[in-house]
């Protein structure tokens, strides 16, 4: 099981805050409560999701200070800290989609499907999206539609008829296009990858022990970030890195690892 | 024959314009498909927002829709059950895609459980937008005051009220909160007996904060006294009619009268006969 030390280790993060989200809402417990739009630690410090703010500041609404401080708090700890992990430690769509991507390697759709190219950068687009039609609209447009607000809140006040776009995002990933979603789509991962491009937690490859399995490139959802592999020793630095660490488990080789990266040494 | 379908050369030039137009596209199809969908997300009119709520507009683009008004509203110490010793079900809901209301926004349905009005409004001061007001509901004293609370309005249908048939009832007076104030029982005589009397419930407008606490204790299958949000009920008398034994609205025509003189009409000095029949040919 060595091979999935950092998936189960996920899968413990995106389920028990769930749980910790679901007993603050049926039991009353404290630890955190609200949803990943915003959230309370211990009723005392805030959390808000950036780009609900940012959307929110797009729509002409005029915001408390928890709203914005949660947000601060946010893009500190995944700017500083963190890097993407939110999409792959904490997001609870990544089950959905990795659940996918999963099935896609069993049924080896991969391997029979005619391709279908969608850029990687849609995400960035799809902000610039949001954020327009949030003005013109006068509310958070990603709010409405977006599976991650609604995956968890069902898991908190009950699903709704929006667990039927969570099933598209499934189906989307199996058949439409290789991690669709998280991977090209979903404008909250373009944003968190731009706020964690100089995070300190980074995988680090050395190509010296590296004998070009390629076992790694198999299971990456953001497989460009990994352009360096077998070729140059040094920290995977492209923004869309998730720090999932999967491809740290799958590496028999020792050639990947978790590395602080050090701005100071040259 | 040979197929000589061959792709047409075309310059970079002409690709890069072909791409900009593309992307272009691209997103102003996306666009206008998102922005149709937000405007027919925003919902029904009659949407029952919690206390402190700011207008529906402005709550629409400052709710997170994070839901702790709601978890605040099911785990209020008040809330739970002395039987079970558990939460019962929490007054605001948080829409579902199915629901007439914008996803993942609060609300309530005042015939399945209408607001308590806790003296401590739990509901309001997690709100970490300030999509609940705090300062709407904060009096002279400085103290959260659930009399401030201003969810909707309680309208009296007088034709299924059976208090308004003459059959003794006060079922929604008796719930109300602030009986006697939001609520008041006027009596009235009943001609068609001649010795009975009407108990009619009559809502006060001023007062009453649309808790819904009438509307789950009215005894009729479908209430005849119900919660609306004011926007929908109220009509609006505009600023052109004045109350002219009331001092205060005496004083808005008084006042308006500095700058606008048009109220009175300078006398005319022609003759009456002369100035009615001004313009008229009698050939």
């Amino acid at each position: 099981m060595s091979n999935m030390k950092y998936l189960i280790l996920r899968r413990i993060s995106q389920i028990s805050l769930l749980v910790l989200y679901f007993g603050a809402n049926a039991f009353g417990w404290k630890v955190l409560t609200g949803t990943m739009s915003s959230s309370s630690v211990f009723e005392t410090i805030p959390l808000s999701d950036p780009f609900a703010v940012l959307q929110m500041f797009a729509a002409g609404a005029i915001l408390a200070f928890d709203a914005i401080l949660g947000a601060i708090i946010i893009v500190l700890f995944y700017g500083i800290i963190g890097g993407r992990s939110f999409c792959s430690w904490v997001c609870p769509v990544n089950m959905v989609t990795d659940a996918a991507n999963w099935l896609r390697r069993k049924l080896y759709i991969d391997k029979i499907e005619r391709k279908v190219w969608i850029s990687r950068n849609i995400r960035y687009y799809m902000i610039v999206l949001a954020l327009i039609v949030s003005f013109v609209s006068g509310m958070a447009a990603f709010e409405i539609i977006s599976p991650i607000t609604i995956l968890n809140r069902g898991a908190i006040f009950g699903f709704g008829a929006g667990a039927g776009l969570l099933v598209a995002i499934f189906l989307f990933d199996l058949f439409v296009l290789k991690n669709g979603w998280c991977g090209h789509i979903c404008p909250l991962g373009g944003v968190h990858s731009i706020i964690g491009k100089y995070s300190l937690i980074r995988v680090k490859h050395n190509s010296d022990n590296c004998t070009l399995c390629m076992k790694c490139k198999e299971v990456c959802p953001e497989v460009q970030v990994l352009d360096m592999i077998g070729k140059r020793s040094e920290f995977v630095v492209k923004q869309e890195c998730t720090n999932c660490g999967r491809c740290v488990d799958v590496c028999n080789d020792d050639a990947l690892s978790f590395n602080i990266r050090n701005y100071l040494k040259k | 024959m040979e197929n000589t379908t061959k792709k047409p050369q075309i310059s970079e030039r002409r690709k890069f314009f072909t791409n900009i137009a593309h992307n272009a596209g691209l997103g102003l199809m996306g666009g206008l498909l998102w922005a149709g969908y937000a405007d027919k997300a925003k919902g029904s009119a009659l949407t029952l927002r919690p206390p402190g709520a700011l207008k529906e507009e402005d709550f629409l683009s400052a709710c997170i829709k994070c839901g702790l008004c709601a978890e605040a509203c099911t785990n209020r110490p008040s809330n739970i059950s002395k039987e079970t010793g558990k939460p019962r079900p929490g007054t605001l809901k948080i829409a579902k895609a199915q629901d007439d209301v914008t996803i993942g926004t609060p609300f309530f349905i005042a015939n399945d459980v209408p607001c308590y009005m806790c003296e401590d409004i739990p509901c309001v001061p997690v709100c970490p937008t300030g999509a609940l007001d705090m300062a709407s509901l904060t009096n002279k004293n400085n103290e959260l005051d659930f009399r401030l609370m201003d969810m909707g309005i309680a309208v009296v249908d007088p034709n299924s009220c059976i208090a308004f048939w003459g059959i003794q009832c006060d079922a929604c007076y008796r719930a109300c909160p602030l009986m006697d104030e939001a609520i008041k029982l006027e009596y009235d005589r009943n001609e068609r007996t001649g010795k009975h009397a009407f108990l009619k419930p009559i809502v006060v407008m001023d007062v009453c904060t649309g808790c819904g606490l009438c509307e789950k204790a009215c005894v009729t299958d479908k209430p005849a006294i119900f919660i609306q949000p004011r926007d929908i009920a109220l009509g609006d008398p505009g600023e052109h009619y004045v109350k002219g034994w009331d001092i205060k609205d005496e004083q808005r025509a008084i006042d308006q009268e500095i700058g606008d003189v048009t109220t009175k009409t300078e006398r005319s000095k022609k003759g009456a006969a002369d100035y009615l029949n001004e313009g008229v040919d009698f050939e």
